[in-house]
Protein backbone atom coordinates (compact mmCIF):
# COMPACT_ATOMS: atom_id res chain seq x y z
CA UNK A 1 0.00 0.00 0.00
CA UNK A 2 1.41 3.44 -1.08
CA UNK A 3 0.44 6.77 0.80
CA UNK A 4 2.05 10.31 -0.37
CA UNK A 5 2.46 12.32 2.42
CA UNK A 6 0.21 14.70 1.07
CA UNK A 7 -2.71 12.09 0.38
CA UNK A 8 -1.91 11.24 4.27
CA UNK A 9 -2.77 14.66 5.62
CA UNK A 10 -5.44 15.19 3.44
CA UNK A 11 -7.20 12.22 4.73
CA UNK A 12 -6.54 12.69 7.94
CA UNK A 13 -8.07 15.83 8.27
CA UNK A 14 -11.22 14.82 6.21
CA UNK A 15 -11.48 11.95 8.64
CA UNK A 16 -10.78 14.40 12.13
CA UNK A 17 -13.52 16.85 10.45
CA UNK A 18 -15.92 14.19 9.39
CA UNK A 19 -16.09 12.80 13.37
CA UNK A 20 -16.08 15.71 14.98
CA UNK A 21 -19.17 17.07 13.20
CA UNK A 22 -21.98 16.11 15.30
CA UNK A 23 -25.85 14.79 13.77
CA UNK A 24 -27.17 17.79 15.12
CA UNK A 25 -25.01 20.30 12.99
CA UNK A 26 -27.63 19.14 10.45
CA UNK A 27 -30.57 20.10 12.01
CA UNK A 28 -32.32 23.17 10.25
CA UNK A 29 -34.85 25.26 12.88
CA UNK A 30 -37.53 27.41 11.32
CA UNK A 31 -37.20 31.06 13.47
CA UNK A 32 -40.06 30.01 15.55
CA UNK A 33 -38.63 26.93 16.80
CA UNK A 34 -35.26 28.98 17.38
CA UNK A 35 -36.87 31.86 19.12
CA UNK A 36 -38.95 28.93 21.65
CA UNK A 37 -35.00 27.22 22.50
CA UNK A 38 -34.14 30.39 23.97
CA UNK A 39 -35.84 30.53 27.57
CA UNK A 40 -37.16 33.94 28.43
CA UNK A 41 -35.46 34.69 31.75
CA UNK A 42 -38.06 36.30 34.52
CA UNK A 43 -36.13 38.70 36.11
CA UNK A 44 -32.84 41.33 36.29
CA UNK A 45 -31.57 41.75 40.29
CA UNK A 46 -30.54 45.21 40.97
CA UNK A 47 -30.00 46.12 44.01
CA UNK A 48 -29.84 50.51 45.56
CA UNK A 49 -27.79 52.15 47.92
CA UNK A 50 -28.61 55.30 49.51
CA UNK A 51 -25.50 56.34 50.30
CA UNK A 52 -27.53 59.83 51.68
CA UNK A 53 -29.32 57.75 54.36
CA UNK A 54 -26.34 55.19 55.77
CA UNK A 55 -25.56 55.98 59.49
CA UNK A 56 -22.60 53.32 59.39
CA UNK A 57 -24.21 51.05 62.27
CA UNK A 58 -23.14 48.28 60.15
CA UNK A 59 -26.21 45.93 61.16
CA UNK A 60 -26.22 44.40 57.79
CA UNK A 61 -23.12 43.18 57.60
CA UNK A 62 -23.31 41.75 61.00
CA UNK A 63 -26.81 40.31 59.80
CA UNK A 64 -24.89 38.91 55.99
CA UNK A 65 -21.70 37.03 57.85
CA UNK A 66 -24.63 35.07 60.27
CA UNK A 67 -26.90 34.71 57.19
CA UNK A 68 -24.56 33.45 54.89
CA UNK A 69 -22.67 31.50 57.64
CA UNK A 70 -19.38 33.44 57.20
CA UNK A 71 -17.22 33.26 59.94
CA UNK A 72 -17.69 35.89 62.32
CA UNK A 73 -14.48 37.17 63.72
CA UNK A 74 -12.42 36.01 60.74
CA UNK A 75 -11.30 39.45 58.57
CA UNK A 76 -13.44 38.40 55.37
CA UNK A 77 -17.06 39.82 54.55
CA UNK A 78 -19.60 40.08 51.69
CA UNK A 79 -20.39 43.16 52.21
CA UNK A 80 -18.79 45.88 53.84
CA UNK A 81 -19.18 49.62 55.27
CA UNK A 82 -16.39 52.19 54.64
CA UNK A 83 -15.92 55.52 56.26
CA UNK A 84 -14.89 58.57 54.05
CA UNK A 85 -13.81 61.54 56.53
CA UNK A 86 -12.74 64.70 54.02
CA UNK A 87 -10.68 67.62 56.14
CA UNK A 88 -10.58 70.84 55.71
CA UNK A 89 -6.80 70.22 54.38
CA UNK A 90 -7.97 68.07 51.39
CA UNK A 91 -6.77 65.12 52.54
CA UNK A 92 -9.33 61.81 52.55
CA UNK A 93 -9.21 59.10 55.62
CA UNK A 94 -10.73 56.06 54.83
CA UNK A 95 -11.67 52.84 57.06
CA UNK A 96 -13.91 50.19 57.65
CA UNK A 97 -13.34 48.59 60.67
CA UNK A 98 -14.08 44.58 61.04
CA UNK A 99 -15.77 45.36 57.28
CA UNK A 100 -18.03 47.73 59.71
CA UNK A 101 -19.17 44.94 61.29
CA UNK A 102 -19.73 46.06 65.01
CA UNK A 103 -20.58 50.08 63.50
CA UNK A 104 -18.71 52.95 64.11
CA UNK A 105 -18.42 54.11 67.36
CA UNK A 106 -15.28 56.17 67.56
CA UNK A 107 -14.46 59.31 65.99
CA UNK A 108 -10.77 57.88 65.76
CA UNK A 109 -9.88 56.45 62.17
CA UNK A 110 -6.53 53.78 62.17
CA UNK A 111 -6.00 55.44 65.72
CA UNK A 112 -5.66 58.92 64.37
CA UNK A 113 -8.41 61.54 65.70
CA UNK A 114 -10.10 64.28 63.59
CA UNK A 115 -10.88 66.98 65.22
CA UNK A 116 -14.83 67.75 64.21
CA UNK A 117 -13.79 72.00 63.71
CA UNK A 118 -11.68 70.20 60.84
CA UNK A 119 -13.90 67.92 59.01
CA UNK A 120 -15.32 69.30 55.58
CA UNK A 121 -17.63 66.40 54.83
CA UNK A 122 -17.98 62.74 56.68
CA UNK A 123 -20.24 59.97 55.24
CA UNK A 124 -20.76 55.88 54.70
CA UNK A 125 -20.44 53.83 51.76
CA UNK A 126 -21.63 50.18 51.71
CA UNK A 127 -20.35 48.12 49.34
CA UNK A 128 -21.14 44.78 48.00
CA UNK A 129 -20.56 42.47 45.14
CA UNK A 130 -22.11 44.68 42.07
CA UNK A 131 -23.52 41.21 39.93
CA UNK A 132 -22.07 42.82 36.77
CA UNK A 133 -23.92 42.05 33.79
CA UNK A 134 -20.21 41.52 32.39
CA UNK A 135 -18.45 39.66 35.08
CA UNK A 136 -14.81 39.77 34.82
CA UNK A 137 -14.43 36.86 37.63
CA UNK A 138 -16.50 34.10 35.74
CA UNK A 139 -14.67 34.88 32.57
CA UNK A 140 -11.89 34.35 34.53
CA UNK A 141 -12.65 30.60 36.26
CA UNK A 142 -11.00 28.01 34.69
CA UNK A 143 -13.36 25.40 35.97
CA UNK A 144 -16.76 26.51 35.40
CA UNK A 145 -17.15 27.23 38.57
CA UNK A 146 -18.61 30.87 39.21
CA UNK A 147 -21.47 31.45 36.82
CA UNK A 148 -24.36 33.89 36.16
CA UNK A 149 -27.86 32.28 36.49
CA UNK A 150 -30.56 33.32 34.30
CA UNK A 151 -31.98 36.44 36.67
CA UNK A 152 -28.09 38.18 36.53
CA UNK A 153 -26.90 37.22 39.83
CA UNK A 154 -23.32 35.61 39.90
CA UNK A 155 -23.19 33.17 41.97
CA UNK A 156 -19.93 30.05 43.02
CA UNK A 157 -20.12 26.94 43.28
CA UNK A 158 -18.82 25.62 45.89
CA UNK A 159 -18.46 21.58 45.11
CA UNK A 160 -17.04 23.01 41.71
CA UNK A 161 -14.68 25.06 42.93
CA UNK A 162 -10.71 24.64 43.29
CA UNK A 163 -9.58 27.66 45.06
CA UNK A 164 -7.17 28.54 42.53
CA UNK A 165 -7.99 32.55 43.07
CA UNK A 166 -8.25 34.32 39.83
CA UNK A 167 -11.95 35.52 40.14
CA UNK A 168 -10.60 37.06 43.68
CA UNK A 169 -7.64 38.90 41.65
CA UNK A 170 -10.10 39.27 38.26
CA UNK A 171 -12.76 41.22 40.79
CA UNK A 172 -12.00 45.01 40.04
CA UNK A 173 -13.94 45.99 43.80
CA UNK A 174 -12.07 43.38 45.51
CA UNK A 175 -15.60 41.52 47.10
CA UNK A 176 -14.29 37.66 46.35
CA UNK A 177 -12.54 37.01 49.13
CA UNK A 178 -11.00 33.13 50.40
CA UNK A 179 -13.39 31.66 52.40
CA UNK A 180 -11.14 29.99 54.97
CA UNK A 181 -14.11 27.06 56.06
CA UNK A 182 -14.92 25.73 52.30
CA UNK A 183 -11.81 26.84 51.07
CA UNK A 184 -12.88 28.03 48.18
CA UNK A 185 -14.15 31.41 47.00
CA UNK A 186 -16.54 33.20 48.08
CA UNK A 187 -19.01 36.47 47.51
CA UNK A 188 -22.13 38.34 48.11
CA UNK A 189 -25.11 36.42 45.92
CA UNK A 190 -27.73 39.34 47.14
CA UNK A 191 -29.05 36.17 49.01
CA UNK A 192 -30.01 34.13 46.50
CA UNK A 193 -32.27 31.81 48.95
CA UNK A 194 -33.72 34.79 50.39
CA UNK A 195 -34.61 36.88 46.58
CA UNK A 196 -35.66 33.30 45.23
CA UNK A 197 -38.67 32.42 48.15
CA UNK A 198 -39.48 36.43 48.16
CA UNK A 199 -37.91 37.17 50.97
CA UNK A 200 -35.24 40.79 50.92
CA UNK A 201 -31.59 39.94 51.26
CA UNK A 202 -30.44 40.17 54.92
CA UNK A 203 -28.56 43.55 54.55
CA UNK A 204 -31.29 45.18 52.91
CA UNK A 205 -33.74 43.51 55.77
CA UNK A 206 -31.61 44.26 58.59
CA UNK A 207 -30.67 48.20 57.73
CA UNK A 208 -33.41 50.52 59.71
CA UNK A 209 -32.32 53.86 57.68
CA UNK A 210 -33.25 52.32 53.84
CA UNK A 211 -30.28 52.51 52.58
CA UNK A 212 -30.15 49.60 50.49
CA UNK A 213 -32.82 48.34 48.42
CA UNK A 214 -33.37 45.66 46.25
CA UNK A 215 -35.60 45.57 42.68
CA UNK A 216 -36.23 43.47 39.73
CA UNK A 217 -35.01 45.57 36.26
CA UNK A 218 -37.75 44.06 34.47
CA UNK A 219 -40.70 44.90 36.43
CA UNK A 220 -40.90 48.67 35.10
CA UNK A 221 -43.41 49.63 38.12
CA UNK A 222 -40.67 48.24 40.51
CA UNK A 223 -39.95 51.16 42.68
CA UNK A 224 -36.11 50.72 42.85
CA UNK A 225 -36.54 50.25 38.79
CA UNK A 226 -38.18 53.30 38.59
CA UNK A 227 -35.72 55.27 40.70
CA UNK A 228 -32.70 53.65 38.51
CA UNK A 229 -34.28 54.74 35.63
CA UNK A 230 -35.50 58.17 36.77
CA UNK A 231 -32.92 59.64 39.16
CA UNK A 232 -29.43 60.73 38.83
CA UNK A 233 -27.87 57.33 40.10
CA UNK A 234 -23.89 56.17 39.70
CA UNK A 235 -22.49 52.62 39.86
CA UNK A 236 -18.62 52.27 41.03
CA UNK A 237 -15.41 51.68 38.27
CA UNK A 238 -17.73 52.46 35.22
CA UNK A 239 -14.78 52.68 33.02
CA UNK A 240 -14.25 48.95 33.42
CA UNK A 241 -17.01 48.31 31.26
CA UNK A 242 -18.11 45.16 34.01
CA UNK A 243 -21.97 47.11 34.01
CA UNK A 244 -22.57 46.78 37.27
CA UNK A 245 -26.13 46.02 38.89
CA UNK A 246 -25.56 47.77 42.10
CA UNK A 247 -26.25 51.45 41.72
CA UNK A 248 -25.60 54.22 44.35
CA UNK A 249 -27.59 57.37 45.15
CA UNK A 250 -25.52 60.44 46.11
CA UNK A 251 -21.74 59.14 45.56
CA UNK A 252 -18.97 61.49 45.95
CA UNK A 253 -16.33 61.49 43.74
CA UNK A 254 -14.24 60.63 46.21
CA UNK A 255 -15.46 56.64 46.62
CA UNK A 256 -13.49 54.46 44.71
CA UNK B 1 2.91 -0.04 6.89
CA UNK B 2 5.00 -0.89 9.70
CA UNK B 3 4.33 -0.91 13.32
CA UNK B 4 6.65 2.38 14.21
CA UNK B 5 3.71 4.05 12.75
CA UNK B 6 0.67 2.04 14.28
CA UNK B 7 2.21 2.15 17.60
CA UNK B 8 2.14 5.36 18.76
CA UNK B 9 -1.37 5.94 16.90
CA UNK B 10 -2.90 3.28 19.03
CA UNK B 11 -1.24 4.69 21.97
CA UNK B 12 -2.91 8.06 21.23
CA UNK B 13 -6.04 6.50 20.28
CA UNK B 14 -6.19 4.86 23.57
CA UNK B 15 -5.35 8.04 25.34
CA UNK B 16 -7.90 9.75 23.43
CA UNK B 17 -10.75 7.22 24.49
CA UNK B 18 -9.27 7.06 28.07
CA UNK B 19 -10.23 10.93 28.41
CA UNK B 20 -13.30 10.48 26.88
CA UNK B 21 -14.51 7.53 29.48
CA UNK B 22 -13.48 9.48 32.18
CA UNK B 23 -14.75 12.46 31.52
CA UNK B 24 -18.01 10.83 30.96
CA UNK B 25 -18.01 10.08 34.52
CA UNK B 26 -16.30 12.63 35.86
CA UNK B 27 -18.36 15.59 34.41
CA UNK B 28 -22.25 15.95 36.14
CA UNK B 29 -25.19 15.62 33.41
CA UNK B 30 -26.13 18.75 34.14
CA UNK B 31 -22.51 20.49 33.49
CA UNK B 32 -22.74 23.00 30.56
CA UNK B 33 -25.79 22.22 29.03
CA UNK B 34 -27.41 25.21 29.93
CA UNK B 35 -27.60 29.03 28.06
CA UNK B 36 -25.37 29.91 24.65
CA UNK B 37 -22.39 31.58 26.14
CA UNK B 38 -19.71 29.56 26.96
CA UNK B 39 -18.18 32.92 28.81
CA UNK B 40 -21.18 32.81 30.94
CA UNK B 41 -22.71 30.01 31.19
CA UNK B 42 -20.31 27.39 31.49
CA UNK B 43 -21.30 25.50 35.14
CA UNK B 44 -23.42 22.87 36.81
CA UNK B 45 -26.89 23.83 36.28
CA UNK B 46 -28.08 21.92 39.50
CA UNK B 47 -25.51 24.50 41.57
CA UNK B 48 -28.51 27.09 41.23
CA UNK B 49 -30.89 24.86 43.30
CA UNK B 50 -28.51 24.65 45.70
CA UNK B 51 -27.79 27.83 46.47
CA UNK B 52 -31.59 28.32 46.74
CA UNK B 53 -32.23 25.61 49.35
CA UNK B 54 -29.54 27.49 51.36
CA UNK B 55 -30.88 27.83 54.86
CA UNK B 56 -32.76 31.30 55.66
CA UNK B 57 -31.47 32.52 59.18
CA UNK B 58 -33.28 36.10 59.60
CA UNK B 59 -37.17 35.60 59.77
CA UNK B 60 -38.19 39.23 60.17
CA UNK B 61 -40.34 41.07 62.39
CA UNK B 62 -43.66 39.49 60.90
CA UNK B 63 -42.95 36.50 62.35
CA UNK B 64 -41.74 37.83 66.05
CA UNK B 65 -44.97 39.81 66.12
CA UNK B 66 -47.16 36.71 65.80
CA UNK B 67 -45.86 35.21 69.26
CA UNK B 68 -44.57 38.72 71.08
CA UNK B 69 -47.88 41.30 70.60
CA UNK B 70 -46.78 43.55 73.22
CA UNK B 71 -43.32 44.14 72.36
CA UNK B 72 -44.04 44.01 68.94
CA UNK B 73 -46.83 46.99 69.38
CA UNK B 74 -44.62 48.69 72.00
CA UNK B 75 -41.77 48.83 69.24
CA UNK B 76 -44.05 49.53 66.25
CA UNK B 77 -45.00 52.63 67.71
CA UNK B 78 -41.57 53.63 69.09
CA UNK B 79 -38.94 55.58 67.24
CA UNK B 80 -37.34 52.16 66.92
CA UNK B 81 -39.72 50.60 64.96
CA UNK B 82 -37.65 50.92 62.07
CA UNK B 83 -35.22 48.35 63.44
CA UNK B 84 -35.70 44.85 62.84
CA UNK B 85 -36.30 42.77 66.36
CA UNK B 86 -33.46 40.32 64.97
CA UNK B 87 -31.11 43.39 64.58
CA UNK B 88 -30.30 42.71 68.69
CA UNK B 89 -31.89 39.91 69.28
CA UNK B 90 -30.29 37.49 66.96
CA UNK B 91 -31.75 35.54 63.96
CA UNK B 92 -34.70 33.42 64.48
CA UNK B 93 -34.10 30.48 62.55
CA UNK B 94 -34.55 27.60 65.24
CA UNK B 95 -36.57 29.46 67.86
CA UNK B 96 -38.46 28.35 69.89
CA UNK B 97 -38.17 24.79 68.48
CA UNK B 98 -34.87 24.05 69.03
CA UNK B 99 -32.99 27.61 70.70
CA UNK B 100 -35.81 28.38 73.56
CA UNK B 101 -34.70 31.43 74.50
CA UNK B 102 -32.85 34.02 71.82
CA UNK B 103 -30.06 36.60 72.87
CA UNK B 104 -30.58 39.53 74.58
CA UNK B 105 -27.92 41.90 73.84
CA UNK B 106 -28.13 44.77 76.30
CA UNK B 107 -23.98 45.75 75.61
CA UNK B 108 -23.29 49.45 75.09
CA UNK B 109 -21.91 48.48 71.55
CA UNK B 110 -24.79 47.86 70.59
CA UNK B 111 -26.41 51.01 71.39
CA UNK B 112 -23.66 52.81 70.52
CA UNK B 113 -23.81 51.89 66.41
CA UNK B 114 -26.17 54.46 66.65
CA UNK B 115 -26.13 56.51 68.94
CA UNK B 116 -22.43 57.54 69.43
CA UNK B 117 -22.42 61.00 68.53
CA UNK B 118 -20.00 61.48 65.27
CA UNK B 119 -20.65 65.50 64.17
CA UNK B 120 -20.26 64.21 60.54
CA UNK B 121 -21.99 67.33 58.63
CA UNK B 122 -23.04 65.48 55.45
CA UNK B 123 -24.40 62.25 56.66
CA UNK B 124 -27.73 61.05 58.22
CA UNK B 125 -25.78 59.72 61.54
CA UNK B 126 -25.21 63.63 62.84
CA UNK B 127 -29.48 63.86 62.97
CA UNK B 128 -29.90 60.95 64.95
CA UNK B 129 -29.68 61.09 68.96
CA UNK B 130 -26.07 60.77 70.17
CA UNK B 131 -24.27 60.77 73.19
CA UNK B 132 -20.34 60.12 73.89
CA UNK B 133 -20.22 56.73 74.75
CA UNK B 134 -16.65 57.35 76.75
CA UNK B 135 -18.10 60.01 79.10
CA UNK B 136 -21.81 59.00 79.31
CA UNK B 137 -22.59 56.79 82.15
CA UNK B 138 -19.42 54.96 81.20
CA UNK B 139 -19.88 51.81 83.13
CA UNK B 140 -23.49 51.10 83.12
CA UNK B 141 -25.69 49.06 80.57
CA UNK B 142 -28.41 52.08 78.39
CA UNK B 143 -31.03 49.71 79.00
CA UNK B 144 -31.01 49.89 82.88
CA UNK B 145 -32.24 54.07 82.37
CA UNK B 146 -33.90 53.48 78.59
CA UNK B 147 -36.17 51.22 77.24
CA UNK B 148 -35.22 49.63 73.77
CA UNK B 149 -38.44 48.87 72.95
CA UNK B 150 -39.75 52.44 74.23
CA UNK B 151 -36.97 54.72 73.76
CA UNK B 152 -38.88 57.88 72.87
CA UNK B 153 -42.17 57.25 75.24
CA UNK B 154 -40.08 57.39 78.38
CA UNK B 155 -39.96 61.23 78.34
CA UNK B 156 -43.41 61.83 77.69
Amino acid sequence: MSCSRRDFLKQSVASVAAAAMPAATFVLLTPEEANAMVEESVRRWIFLVDTEKCTGCGLCVKACKIENEIPYDAPVSRTWVERYVVTKDGQTHIDSPNAGRDGFTTGAIRGEEIDPENIEKAFFVPKLCNQCDNPPCVQVCPVGATYQTEDGVVLVDQKWCIGCGYCIMACPYGVRFFNPVTKTAEKCNFCYHRISKGKEAACVQACPFDARRMGDLKDPNDPVTQIVMTERVQVLKDEYGTKPQVFYLGLDEKVR
Amino acid sequence: MKNHVLRPLWLAIAVVAAVLIAREFLVPEDFGVHGDSFTYNFYRLGNVQEWKDFQVKYQGRERCARCHEEQSENNAASMHAIIQCENCHGPGVDHPKKIKKLLIDGSRELCLRCHQKLAYPSSQRSALPGIDGETHKKKKECRKCHDPHLPDLEDA
